[in-house]
């Protein structure tokens, strides 16, 4: 169908603020080229032919500078990028809608602001260490004497490769609009913050890592992501922001950041694995809990009824749950012995903090980035991931 | 049709009735299963948080257990497949294999890349087909108004799962269909259920799964229909706190997948363990007739 000229229906929810309570869908016919009209060309179309009231947001035309996103048949994507036709043929009639998540000012158009504040609230420039903290030039790889130790190490390609994608955001918002924790949590840092906050957390000519983390553990950081998977689904550049989450939660966890209630779940459901084979349903929560006893006796009551449907084994009744356990142990003894020697980027970020928190560096944070964190963070059982 | 079955934890733990119900529909499907009984679990997303090596390596010993028994895999929990076919991504990714199989030695033999995995859901719609399914209802669910519940696993990242598009999926409500019954639409039916969050942002998971179970009830579902039993324990175990959360009562029956398929090809509710549950699902045998 290639060049062919076809008459087509758009639906388009349209919002005025003085004039309407909520989005209403209006339909226009326009006439598209199947394999070269995108979406914001038909907009124009719209625009220029039919309606001229009609408002979005656009600049580069080329999916560069990240203007254009709205929800397209149900998905976030840069209207600049998609194609009428391929719409048609998925889904028959194209629905347009403004990105979700964010408050409408007129039609397309939404207001940033929600965005634009998760990013700047996680730091999203490099802040160099401070003299004390220093990296010295040989822990960073860099040969003493090539060049003057005040000069930040310079970024190589393999340090880029440590990024995983996460510096190829286009802030375009995408995922933050599909965002389902932030959907109900409006104070969550989101997928597009926390990706950038990945992006800084692995440049090694950053100097701040575990200030950094310990501000991500707090409540609406990164253990408030419910793992949906919508922001890896819509991202128009692949950034897959929830697995730079997973990365950062990594990076917590291995430095013995496991005071949130998520970290403790990683660290259970992974013992209980190592030692069951499979989920106990009745050991994790205890596993989860048990240095919180209030949060402890409230799941009791939905624990009780589980149990009198036959929904959940008796907690301590710790038993192989599988055949072979042996070589399921065996694997995590494997792993464990391997763990200390494996190579980790971000150990040569920070040489002294890799892997325990010293009580006492953190305490002398600078005011202005330390002060939702409190300097409690002398947890020892980090390494409880595999015990 | 044959396949190594991997059940999953769920289906062995808090929702027996998965297991229960799976295991009564498969011979009426036509579907021969070898249970993988020495699998360990998937890792649910959550082990490879700590370590990721060590999550494929357990993925892998469960793939190459399929492999020697020369079966592709089918699940049964939408968490599995999505985990496992991450899984199966990045251990075809280069140099991954020998690493992981390094982790393996010793375990009755090495992966060898390339397992197939697929849900019961997809089994149905592609090696079963819709009109060998329709034929072989009992119980047409006339006049029970569904709602498929997807849950984020099965369908995203599309990227390693690729059965249907995530923004528009169908087989659910193709299965519906097939069955008899009327699906529902509503948008919170490719949204999360909130269970992973549940004990550590409770406020969250309820106001998710409430906020869905509130929009499946507006579009007139007298029940939910889900392939994932950890979004069976969202929506099911913790309505009564999603309820408090978003201030309504829902009594929204969850069904599982094969309970739903069970009714139709003419099971009782008995031999399909729906007493297990705790939103009651009397609604739903009294609509189609069960007394």
């Amino acid at each position: 169908m290639r060049g062919l000229i076809l008459r087509t229906t758009i639906w388009i929810d349209r919002f005025h603020p003085d004039r309407d309570r909520r989005p209403h869908a209006e339909d226009y016919r326009v006439d598209v080229s199947w394999r070269s009209t995108t979406v914001l060309d038909a907009l124009f179309q719209i625009q220029s032919e039919i309606d001229p009231s009609l408002v979005f947001r656009y600049s580069c035309r080329s999916a560069i500078c990240g203007s254009c996103c709205m929800v397209i048949n149900g998905q976030e994507r840069l209207a600049c990028e998609t194609l009428v036709g391929d719409l048609v043929e998925r889904y028959e009639t194209v629905r347009i809608a403004p990105m979700r998540n964010h408050p409408v000012i007129k039609d397309l158009v939404v207001n940033m602001r929600p965005f634009w504040e998760k990013i700047r609230a996680v730091t999203p420039w490099i802040v160099e260490p401070k003299a004390s903290n220093r990296i010295e030039p040989k822990a960073s790889g860099v040969e003493e004497g090539n060049r003057p130790p005040e000069r930040p190490p310079v970024l190589t390609r393999e340090t880029r490769r440590a990024f995983h994608n996460a510096d190829a955001c286009i802030m375009c918002g995408a995922c933050l609009s599909s965002c389902n924790s932030f959907h109900v949590s409006p104070g969550f840092l989101g997928p597009a913050a926390l990706a950038k906050a990945y992006r800084f957390a692995a440049d090694p000519r950053d100097g701040t890592l575990t200030e950094r983390l310990k501000r991500l553990v707090q409540p609406d950081g990164i253990w408030d992501c419910v793992r949906c998977n919508f922001c890896v689904e819509v991202c128009p550049k692949d950034v897959r922001p929830m697995e730079q989450i997973i990365r950062l939660r990594r990076m917590a966890l291995e430095r013995g950041m496991v005071d949130d209630i998520g970290a403790r779940h990683v660290t259970a459901f992974t013992q209980i694995v190592r030692h069951e084979g499979r989920l106990n349903e009745g050991l994790l929560p205890v596993k989860m809990l048990w240095r919180n006893l209030r949060a402890l006796l409230r799941v009791i009551p939905l624990g009780a009824r589980m149990f009198l449907k036959g929904k959940v084994p008796v907690p301590l009744a710790i038993r192989p749950r599988i055949g072979k356990m042996d070589e399921v142990r065996r694997i995590f003894r494997r792993r464990k012995e391997k763990l200390p020697v494996e190579p980790k980027a971000s150990n040569k970020i920070e040489p002294k903090a890799s892997n325990k928190i010293e009580p006492k560096a953190s305490n002398k944070i600078e005011p202005k980035a330390s002060n939702k964190i409190e300097p409690k963070a002398s947890n020892k059982e980090g390494g409880g991931l595999i015990d | 049709m044959r396949y190594a079955l991997f059940t999953g934890c769920a289906a062995k733990g808090a929702t027996p009735e998965l297991y229960q119900s799976t295991m009564a529909i498969l011979p009426r499907l036509g579907i021969d299963v070898v249970e993988l009984v020495d699998a360990a679990c998937c890792g649910a997303g959550v082990v490879r948080q700590g370590d990721e090596d060590l999550a494929l390596a357990i993925n892998a010993r469960t793939f190459a257990q399929a492999e020697r028994l020369g079966l592709p895999m089918m699940t049964i929990c939408g968490t599995c497949q999505g985990v496992t076919a991450g899984a199966r991504r990045a251990l075809a990714e280069e140099g991954a294999l020998e690493r992981v199989n390094g982790l393996l030695e010793g375990n009755g033999g090495p992966y060898r890349g390339g397992i197939k995995i697929r849900h019961l859901q997809w089994v149905l719609v592609e090696e079963i087909g819709l009109k060998r399914l329709r034929e072989m209802v009992r119980r047409p669910l006339a006049g029970l108004k569904v709602g498929a519940f997807y849950g984020c696993y099965i369908l995203r990242p599309s990227q390693d799962l690729g059965f249907e598009d995530p923004a528009n999926p169908q087989s659910l409500e193709e299965i519906i269909l097939a069955l008899g019954a009327d699906p529902v639409d509503y948008t919170g039916r490719t949204k999360c259920c909130g269970f992973p969050l549940l004990f550590e942002r409770e406020a969250i998971a309820t106001a998710l799964a409430g906020g869905n179970l509130g929009e499946a009830k507006d579009a007139g579902a007298d029940c939910l229909v889900t392939p994932c039993p950890l979004c069976h324990m969202g929506l099911d175990i913790y309505q009564g706190k999603a309820e408090r959360r978003v201030g309504r009562t829902l009594g929204v029956p969850i069904l599982h997948l094969p309970q739903l398929i069970g009714l139709a090809l003419g099971l009782s509710p008995r031999e399909l363990g729906v007493s297990r549950h705790l939103v009651p699902v009397r609604r739903v045998l009294d609509k189609i007739g069960w007394r």
